[in-house]
């Protein structure tokens, strides 16, 4: 029962117009900066470039594909939240909002058992979406760029990575990216089961985004001791991938909090939903 | 009159509150199988909260709510597998068609449908015809017919129908009440049936609940229950004076209820009517008709505003 719950929850997904601004979006915003980068790229990387004009000599294709996917990557990541949060948001309200929850909870399947199909069809969502962004950002970027050495200016200078040991780097930065996706879906889907419309919990994800990561980039020591504890702080881990030497410690701990926080709010979902009187 | 002593739904003494808002008082009713039981009660009476509990959609503050005999939020699946439901309007996923619809609702009733059956259930609430339709331009009437598809998808044996008129026209209201007639008579379902429309459960019910403030006030066969009060009954004469007196000097004149032109009107039970008939006949008075006006309705309200 719950694989064809799983099922259904899928198709509703799928067809729902609401799912595909996300899809739509993302290849809209890649798009463009394909076109942008193929356009003034160049000229775009001069800034960088020029910095080490006097002591480096760039030789090769340094506008490729790969270096155009890390900065997809960079620009994307602030906004694919958004783009979760809209389908995820509404999996639990949504149903209260059109009434068709009533009908949900009187079948022969449990209350646990719908709304882990829902979750698991939220992440089976998340998934299709950042799978979406490595094609466009990763294979398309290939495609138009060709191939090469990465090269990346970070505050403490130039990270240069050598093109056979980039591969590795972005599936990896996908994966934590994942967790740190799962966590919005998981977060949004939390706020769902409190609400009975399906606008609350996206704009209250939006906005708890939103204000944990201005208590992340407050300089106020105060806020130290809670920095490393929301999960904003820990979103951007992806970017370690692509440092020299990798941070493993702090990649590790920043999947342990994520998925404890995970946990804890599946936790605090599940107890709602399996509580909660249906009023709608 | 009962069709079996199997208990399909037992409510005891059930309460419900919202804070210090007291829906459910003490609600208490059966259902047997084979029943159809008509569930009334003014606005606001606590009907839908019943049969929210009664699905386990709420959780009750007290009282004990047994179907088939077990727990229902301990034996879900078995229980609900057993169950078709409306409860208040039948809401579905407006994106999607009709067929669609089913369907999801068909993989979730845990039981081993046959390949044609969303075409069958389809063609018996007569949508033929609608099924790729999107549900945004479905009627009102429509949905509800779906709604009743969706309840009938797995042949359910109980059957809980909760206003499944609301909002209809006048043609809709037939079809759906022709709809659970077939339910009853060919098919043999108990039915749960909550409805503001009176004379629908005096057609349909062979048994009732009136419920009133979360608290239950009467229950049990609906022409028993019916039989109990005194009825109004209508005798069109050719000499009411005549009438009139004849009965005064019986003793009851007091249950005159008013005359007009050719007919008197009587408040009187049920078995008193060929004794009248009879009284009036054997003094020569023309009985040309005779029409009882006794209604669920009238019932209903003296119970309610008792």
């Amino acid at each position: 029962m719950f694989w064809k719950s799983t099922y259904n929850e899928l198709i509703k997904i799928i067809a729902k117009p609401r799912s595909y601004i996300g899809l739509g979006a993302i290849t809209l915003i890649i798009a463009i900066i394909l076109f942008a980068m193929r356009l003034d790229g160049m000229t775009y990387l001069s800034f960088i470039t020029q910095l080490f004009d006097q002591s480096l000599s760039f030789q090769g294709n340094i506008l490729n594909g790969n270096l155009v996917a890390f900065i997809i990557l960079q620009m994307l990541i602030v906004h694919i939240p958004l783009l979760i949060a809209l389908v995820t948001g509404d999996l639990i309200s949504g149903e209260a909002a059109m009434g068709t929850i009533r009908l949900l909870l009187t079948k022969p399947i449990s209350r646990t058992g719908i709304f882990f199909s829902k979750y698991l069809a939220g992440c089976i969502y998340t998934f299709v979406i950042l799978v979406w962004i490595g094609f466009l950002a990763l294979g398309v970027s290939k495609f138009v760029f060709g191939t090469g050495d990465l090269m990346i200016l970070k505050s403490e200078g130039l990270v240069i990575m050598q093109e056979q040991d980039i591969f590795w780097r972005f599936l990896s930065a996908f994966g934590i990216a994942y967790l740190g996706l799962i966590m919005i879906a998981t977060l949004s889907i939390t706020l769902s089961c409190f609400s009975e419309n399906s606008i609350g919990p996206i704009v209250l994800t939006m906005a708890i985004i939103i204000l944990f990561t201005i208590i992340g980039a407050l300089d106020v020591s105060i806020l130290d001791n809670v920095r490393p504890f929301l999960f904003t702080t820990h979103m951007s881990t992806w970017n370690s991938f692509f440092e020299n030497p990798l941070p493993t410690e702090q990649i590790i701990r920043s999947a342990i909090l994520l998925l404890l926080q995970i946990g804890g709010l599946l936790g605090i979902a599940l107890y709602k939903f399996n509580r909660k009187d249906i009023l709608s | 009159m009962t069709f079996s002593s199997e208990k399909i739904i037992e409510v005891k003494h059930l309460v419900k509150h919202y804070g210090k808002f007291k829906a459910l008082e003490d609600v208490s009713f059966e259902v047997y199988k084979g029943d159809v039981l008509g569930f009334l009660g003014p606005n606001g009476a606590g009907k839908s909260t019943t049969i929210r509990a009664i699905l386990s959609l709420i959780k009750p503050t007290g009282g004990e709510i047994k179907l088939f005999g077990k727990d229902p939020v301990k034996d879900h699946k078995y229980i609900f597998s057993r169950i078709g439901c409306i409860v208040e309007k039948p809401d579905f996923y407006l994106y999607l068609s009709a067929q669609k619809n089913l369907e999801i609702f068909a993989r979730l009733t845990g039981v081993e449908l046959k390949k044609n059956r969303i075409t069958e259930i389809i063609d018996f609430v007569g949508l033929k015809g609608r099924e790729k339709d999107k549900l945004k331009g479905f009627s009102n009437g429509m949905k509800q017919r779906l709604g009743i598809a969706q309840t009938l998808i797995h042949d359910p044996e109980l059957i809980i129908l909760d206003e499944p008129t609301t909002g209809l026209d006048p043609q809709g209201i037939l079809d759906i009440r022709n709809l659970i007639l077939q339910l009853k008579d060919e098919y043999n379902k108990t039915i749960l049936l909550s409805s503001h429309l009176l004379s629908e459960i005096e057609l349909i019910a062979n048994r009732m609940v009136i419920i009133n403030k979360g608290k239950t006030l009467v229950q049990g066969s609906v022409a028993d229950l019916l039989n109990e009060q005194e009825l109004i009954v209508s005798f069109t004469l050719d000499d009411i004076e005549k009438a009139r007196s004849l009965l005064a000097s019986f003793g009851i004149e007091k249950q005159f209820i008013t005359i007009n032109q050719n007919n008197l009107l009587l408040q009187i039970s049920n078995d008193k009517i060929p004794a009248v008939n009879k009284l009036f006949c054997d003094n020569a008075i023309k009985v040309f008709s005779i029409e009882t006006t006794r209604k669920l309705e009238d019932y209903f309200l003296k119970l309610i505003n008792n």
